[in-house]
């Protein structure tokens, strides 16, 4: 059977190595057959590599301990989710994830395109099994998911295997890995349709046109993948952090925050004809920083807690990255010609010129986290010694870009096009400027005037919320003045209007519930503290007294339990389990904390041990004020991306009209 | 070329703050990566800068005192006392000790050489928090069959 697997990967190989010289031979001798050809050749690769995880998965699930991957991750106890999602849980099965998941994508991509762009599909079929061939070679030639243990010399004893990290057992842990792996792979499409419209130098948006849901929704999936880390990080690790700056951490980031810049610059260039090299730089940037986000997680370039395995792919990768920039940068300075920008920044008040600010702050909050993540490596090569910077670092540079970003956020979208004048800045920004000063005074007052960038950031937050809810109150009421209508069918039927720009605001207001979240951390507070059974503590308001330990065992795990009582001014909130396991398999063991929710405040304990003499229980409580806005302003940037995505009720059209003479000439060849 | 002018202006002053903010964060924040035997041989220097070691937890040297903890850490994993590449580590951090954090296990410490050659960590990481792999045995690209995994 593994050589069934095994010869699908060769096969799949082979198909995309042929799909690419179908592609751009037929295209090149304008020989339909060939590019047909191509074209089905990559929807077998998609059914070869479909074979190849199903039997990957096969092996994973009925627990085959011969194949050295199903060994290392899986052993016969587990529970039959986290024996499937073993696949991801390793190298060789998550490059065969990426694989899959890359020609899932292309072959969707070429049967919806299958009529369209006949010029430019060749090509973008070829941009994307490129990059199939380059992960199909690693797992073909490199790292084999179907590797089999030598027999008689494995060490592992026949039919236990050695299980998956116990830390990983945990829900959003499930999905977190393939929902990054979503948003990682997803940037080859629009990337891929940027390189053909490149290479067959259509000048206008056509490639910005059709792959703009595409890139929406990859981007959203990789907004879930990132907070999904973040849920598991706090409910799981036991010191209630979500970010630590971690290298792997911040492999998923870079790719977000150009891909977040691409996102409004492209509104540039569909309503203004401007910045169209500067969207070929982001979108070919942000695809090869999820390239390089798999290669730093994958090839143990940077230390990290997430100690991924040293492993012989780094330098493939290195490669891959390398031709690929190079010949990228070659492409698009060839192109220049054809990337002509179609109108003028006419004032720094403009809003053209606050989508500039937001692109030039995002890049530069990118190009901050990715000097800081290879430091490391850049001061080794200077100067011979290793030196590594850490979170104070991050934090000091990443915060006032925040605070910057979201003061874009309320500015942005209500600044005129072109130019601005003073009275309607004062008409749009009066009230919102008002509302934002008025709480900052309050919380001032009440004692926030310790932490000056939380006061700032709760300031900006409401100046922002003010903003977004007066142009729904606005839009609204005037169609509920001309149609009868309440407010809530108005507020709705506006947004079905105009999808991207209230679903945009709906997006923005995620974006500022999750802020008001990070910046609840200002105001953390915790204790450490060992306490007998009986004895109390108090960390805030909450009084905590344990009232029992019980413990037991399964078949996977030890463990032991807290009983805890927790009380607040002297009236009871009720019980919390704090735990310890102990895994068997891995002989590791866990702590898994117990936290009350709610919209004010979390509070949460962490049995971290016993002490020394094994009376006391080592027990770690925190109270993390608003943290559960980060995960209510996640569902608000989900629901908000939806709606982006649903089209207008009437099809608006983008007519260029002050850009006069320019558009017509320069007139999108496709649509 | 007026507002090209006034916009430069701005993107050069922004620039500037973050480039100032970022050599702040770098001088607050940088780290020497050392081994444990380059710790040793560092003299008086040691002293001065912030470092970050990579060991393996000596077996059975992890002792609980109240608020902070004390191990030992090696050059290579599984040494016993005798090995002389050792370095004493006192935490005494406010966040909780990783859970993989256990005898034998590879961690990093994050601190200051104290004048008693004792290593005061500020901060300890324990190298698998989420442990995806172990280590590969040499090439594993060269046999498949040699994959065997300790």
């Amino acid at each position: 059977m593994e050589n069934i697997g095994a010869l699908s990967i060769l096969l799949a190989f082979c198909f995309a190595v042929y799909a690419v010289v179908a592609s751009v031979t037929g295209r090149l001798k304008k020989n339909s057959f060939l590019i047909v050809s191509g074209q089905r050749a990559v929807y077998s690769v998609w059914l070869l590599l479909t074979v190849a995880a199903g039997l990957l998965i096969y092996s994973l699930l009925t627990g085959d301990f011969r194949l050295a991957y199903v060994a290392a991750h899986t052993d016969s106890s587990m529970k039959t989710i986290y024996k499937f999602t073993a696949w991801w849980g390793g190298q060789e099965g998550s490059l065969l994830l990426w694989s899959w998941l890359l020609a899932t994508y292309s072959a969707v991509v070429v049967f919806m395109n299958r009529r369209k762009f006949r010029d430019m599909m060749p090509w973008v079929t070829s941009v994307l099994m490129v990059t199939e061939t380059f992960f199909l070679s690693l797992i073909a030639f490199v790292l084999s998911p179907f590797g089999i243990l030598e027999a008689g010399r494995g060490n592992i004893v026949e039919g236990v295997g050695q299980g998956l990290n116990p830390l990983l057992q945990y829900w959003t842990m499930v999905i977190h890995p393939p929902m990054l792996y979503l948003g990682y792979v997803g940037f080859t499409v629009p990337f891929a349709f940027a390189m053909g419209s490149l290479i067959t130098k259509q000048p206008g948006d056509a490639w910005i046109h059709t792959t703009r849901r595409w890139t929406i929704v990859t981007w959203l999936f990789q907004s879930a993948g990132i907070l999904l880390g973040q849920g598991w990080a706090y409910a799981v690790l036991g010191w209630g952090g979500y970010w630590a700056w971690d290298p792997v951490e911040n492999a998923s980031l870079l790719p977000w925050i150009t891909a977040t810049a691409f996102l409004h610059s492209v509104m540039m260039q569909e309503k203004k004809g401007m910045m169209k090299v500067w969207n070929m730089v982001l979108i070919s940037g942000t695809f090869f920083l999820c390239i390089f986000g798999t290669f730093l997680t994958r090839s143990g370039v940077v230390s990290s807690v997430h100690a991924f395995a040293q492993s012989p792919i780094g330098k493939y990768f290195v490669m891959f990255l390398a031709v690929g920039i190079a010949a990228t940068v070659i492409l698009i300075l060839e192109r220049l010609k054809y990337l002509k920008s179609e109108a003028r920044l006419e004032s720094v008040v403009s809003r053209e010129s606050s989508f500039m600010f937001n692109n030039l702050i995002l890049v530069a909050s990118c190009f901050a986290v990715l000097w800081g993540t290879m430091f490391p490596v850049i001061s080794e090569a200077v100067t011979g010694e290793k030196i590594s910077v850490d979170a104070p670092f991050f934090n000091r540079i990443n915060i006032p870009i925040g605070l910057a970003l979201i003061f874009l956020t309320g500015v942005g979208p209500l600044i005129a096009w072109r130019r601005s004048s003073l009275e309607s800045l004062k008409r749009a920004f009066l009230i919102p400027t008002l509302a934002g000063v008025a709480l900052m005074v309050v919380l001032a007052i009440l004692g926030a005037y310790e932490h000056p960038y939380a006061l700032v950031s709760f300031g900006l937050c409401m100046f922002v919320t003010a903003t977004v809810l007066i142009e729904f109150w606005k839009g609204a009421s005037a169609i509920r003045a001309k149609n009868g209508i309440g407010f809530i069918p108005a507020a709705i039927e506006l947004t079905h209007r105009n999808t991207r720009r209230y679903g945009g605001y709906l997006v923005h207001m995620g974006i500022v519930f999750m802020f008001i979240g990070y910046t609840g951390a200002a105001f953390n507070q915790d204790v450490t503290k060992e306490v007998a059974p009986g004895g109390s503590t108090a960390v805030g308001h909450y009084d905590l007294k344990i009232a029992n330990v019980e413990s037991g065992e399964n078949d996977t795990y030890a463990w032991q339990r807290l009983a805890v009582n927790v009380s607040r001014n002297g009236s009871s909130l009720g019980m919390l389990y704090p735990e310890r396991r102990l895994y068997k398999a891995s002989q590791q063991p866990t702590s898994e904390v117990s936290i009350r929710r709610r919209l004010n405040e979390d509070f949460y304990i962490n049995f971290a041990g016993l002490s020394a003499d094994n009376k006391r229980a080592v027990i770690q409580a925190y109270v993390f004020p608003l943290v559960s806005w980060i995960w209510i302003g996640f569902w608000v940037l989900a629901f908000g991306t939806i709606v982006c995505l649903i089209p207008n009720k009437v099809r608006l059209s983008y007519a260029r009209t002050q850009v006069v003479g320019v558009a017509e000439k320069h007139a999108t060849v496709e649509n | 070329m007026n507002t090209y002018w006034k916009f430069g202006a701005i993107v050069a002053v922004i620039i500037g703050v973050l480039a100032w903010l970022a050599m702040g964060g770098v001088t607050e924040s940088k780290t020497y990566y050392k081994e444990i035997k380059e710790v040793t041989q560092m003299g008086d220097r040691a002293q001065g800068e912030k470092l970050r070691v990579n060991g393996y937890v000596e077996q059975g040297s992890i002792v609980r005192n109240g608020a902070s903890v004390s191990f030992v850490l090696h050059q290579t994993p599984g040494m016993l006392q005798k090995d002389p590449v050792r370095l004493a580590v006192v935490y005494s951090g406010i966040d909780p000790l990783p859970d993989t954090f256990k005898d034998n296990a590879q961690a990093l410490a994050d601190g200051r050489l104290g004048q008693d050659g004792v290593f005061r960590a500020s901060k300890v990481q324990a190298k698998c928090a989420s442990k995806y792999e172990a280590k590969p045995q040499m090439k594993t690209d060269a046999k498949p069959l040699t994959q065997a995994r300790s």
